[in-house]
């Protein structure tokens, strides 16, 4: 990751949430979290967002549950999930590898990473979902994930560092490639077949004015929450 | 200094904590009573069980490196941007500690029936999850007035809620503000202890803009006062993390063995 592909993927995810009411934004997802403040500032107001973790950014004063009794009520428009693995269904998996059985009630895995978190419930109660990943290669978008933590299903964004795709009618079709990025590379890049337009479009990259909203006011709120990725990604330059 | 003929602080609370106990902890963006936790790691608490509510960070990782804890049920364990927990997954995979994978509304779901006083609670979403093959004592049945497939999840009745927040008052009512997950683990569990930054006099239920935030004394068994008792956490409102700290600990607990040994020593002599 570059701060220019941290620039296109936040603008990227603004763009994919024109028009939607309420949006919140779960545990470690900085892109996400930016992308949303960046398209609430664009809306002039007609946008809700709630961060977990921000102690600005929220619409919930009872505690962690709410989140997901929002969810459950239709309150929340858009979430976000990355995960260990995506596969060619649009299911997720943030569990961890190879997983070969259960010994006294515990999946055993070979490799765990941090859990599961809200994904099994809010990926089936949220309408519009964003998978994203920061690394697009063939071990993290598979055929089939090892573990499913949350299924698939139509109208699922996929957005790495490569490229935007959507699933819909059972497969994922690529919307556009990020520049300076090949056809035939994102082939070999993603280990599930995908349909690929004859003439793929280009992701835009952000106009000066967006990205100048970006690196000041959008960055200053996500310094408050994710500060390495802000100092990272997202200073002045 | 001669010991002090009854334990107060710090030593006061984990003294009511029982090893194998089944403990409540708030996430790292809560109220965590890192001072405590220290402690029970001091004391050599053994045989542990941890419920994340609905997540597990620092806190239960200091534990887990101190040896203290069998037993976990979260839905996530990790340091934030740090990553991976390194003590966690080091007795993970060697076989030293159990986990039961859940994922946070199940956990928040579990807690609510315990508040209720029923034994489950039903809860949307989750049915297509292979999380569901992990837990044994969940169940899918059909819901008796739609029809269709709902989960349901088992109660969860801790023994112990612990946190740390910032205020209490002279009657043991303690302030939470908007950290309602508080609320909820301290009403379902049998007992609460808790730390906090200052009292004050006078009753926090008389003042309506307080009482609001406010876990009366009825659920809270016992409140000492620690000035700093989330530290190296952060506390709501009031400080930040110390971020070079846990950074510090990660680096030591990823090498493990005598740099990880030297770490916790150092941090145990600690006043």
């Amino acid at each position: 990751m570059t701060p220019d592909k941290a620039l296109l993927m936040i603008a990227t995810v603004a763009r994919l949430l024109e028009g939607k009411g309420h949006v919140a934004v779960g545990a470690s997802s900085p892109i996400p979290a930016a992308g949303a403040l960046l398209a609430a500032r664009l809306a002039g107001g007609s946008m809700r967002v709630s961060i977990l973790g921000s102690e600005r950014h929220t619409s919930f004063t009872d505690g962690g549950r709410e989140l997901f009794d929002c969810a459950a009520q239709g309150r929340i428009n858009a979430f976000f999930f990355s995960g260990v693995q995506i596969d060619a269904e649009a299911a997720i998996n943030l569990l961890g590898l190879s997983p070969s059985g259960v010994a006294e009630g515990s999946p055993v895995m070979g490799k765990r990473f941090i859990g599961n978190f809200g994904a099994p419930y809010l990926a089936s109660l949220v309408p519009d979902l964003i998978l994203f990943r920061t690394d697009h290669n063939p071990k993290t978008l598979v055929e089939k994930v090892d573990f499913v933590t949350a299924p698939g299903r139509d109208g699922r964004w996929l957005l790495t560092d490569r490229c935007l795709m959507r699933r819909e009618n059972g497969r994922f079709r690529l919307v556009s490639l990020h520049p300076g990025e090949t056809p035939g590379e994102l082939v070999a890049a993603t280990g599930f077949h995908f349909d690929m337009p004859d003439e793929p479009k280009i992701t835009p990259f952000p106009g000066d004015e967006t990205c100048e909203l970006v690196r000041g006011a959008v960055a200053e709120e996500i310094g408050a929450i994710y500060p390495r990725f802000a100092s990272q990604f997202l200073t002045p330059g | 200094m001669s010991p002090s003929p009854s334990p107060h602080g710090a030593e006061a609370l984990a003294a009511r904590i029982d090893d194998g106990a089944l403990i409540a902890l708030a996430p790292d963006y809560s109220g965590c009573a890192l001072a405590v936790v220290r402690e029970l790691i001091r004391r050599g608490a053994r045989g542990l069980r941890l419920v994340g509510c609905p997540q597990l960070g620092l806190q239960a990782e200091l534990l887990v490196a101190g040896g203290c804890v069998e037993e976990v049920e979260t839905a996530a364990f990790g340091l934030g941007e740090l990553g991976r927990a390194p003590a966690f997954d080091r007795a993970l995979r060697s076989g030293g500690i159990r986990i039961r994978e859940a994922t946070c509304p199940a956990i928040h779901a579990g807690l609510q029936a315990a508040e209720k006083g029923v034994t489950f609670l039903p809860l949307a979403g989750v049915i297509g999850s292979d999380l569901i093959s992990f837990r044994p004592d969940w169940k899918v049945q059909d819901d008796p007035f739609s029809g269709r497939p709902v989960l349901l999840v088992p109660a969860i009745r801790p023994d112990i809620t612990l946190f740390h927040a910032p205020l209490a008052d002279e009657d043991g009512n303690v302030w939470i503000g908007i950290r309602r997950e508080l609320m909820l683990m301290a009403h379902a569990a049998r007992r609460t202890l808790a730390s906090v930054e200052t009292r004050r006099g006078g009753s926090l239920l008389t003042d309506e803009a307080l009482a609001a935030g406010t876990l009366p004394a009825l659920y809270v068994e016992r409140v000492e006062t620690i000035e700093g008792g989330a530290s190296p956490g952060a506390l709501f409102g009031r400080y930040p993390a110390d971020g070079e700290w846990i950074a510090a600990y990660a680096e030591a607990a990823r090498s493990g063995g005598a740099d990880l040994t030297k770490f916790l020593d150092r941090w145990l002599a600690e006043p």
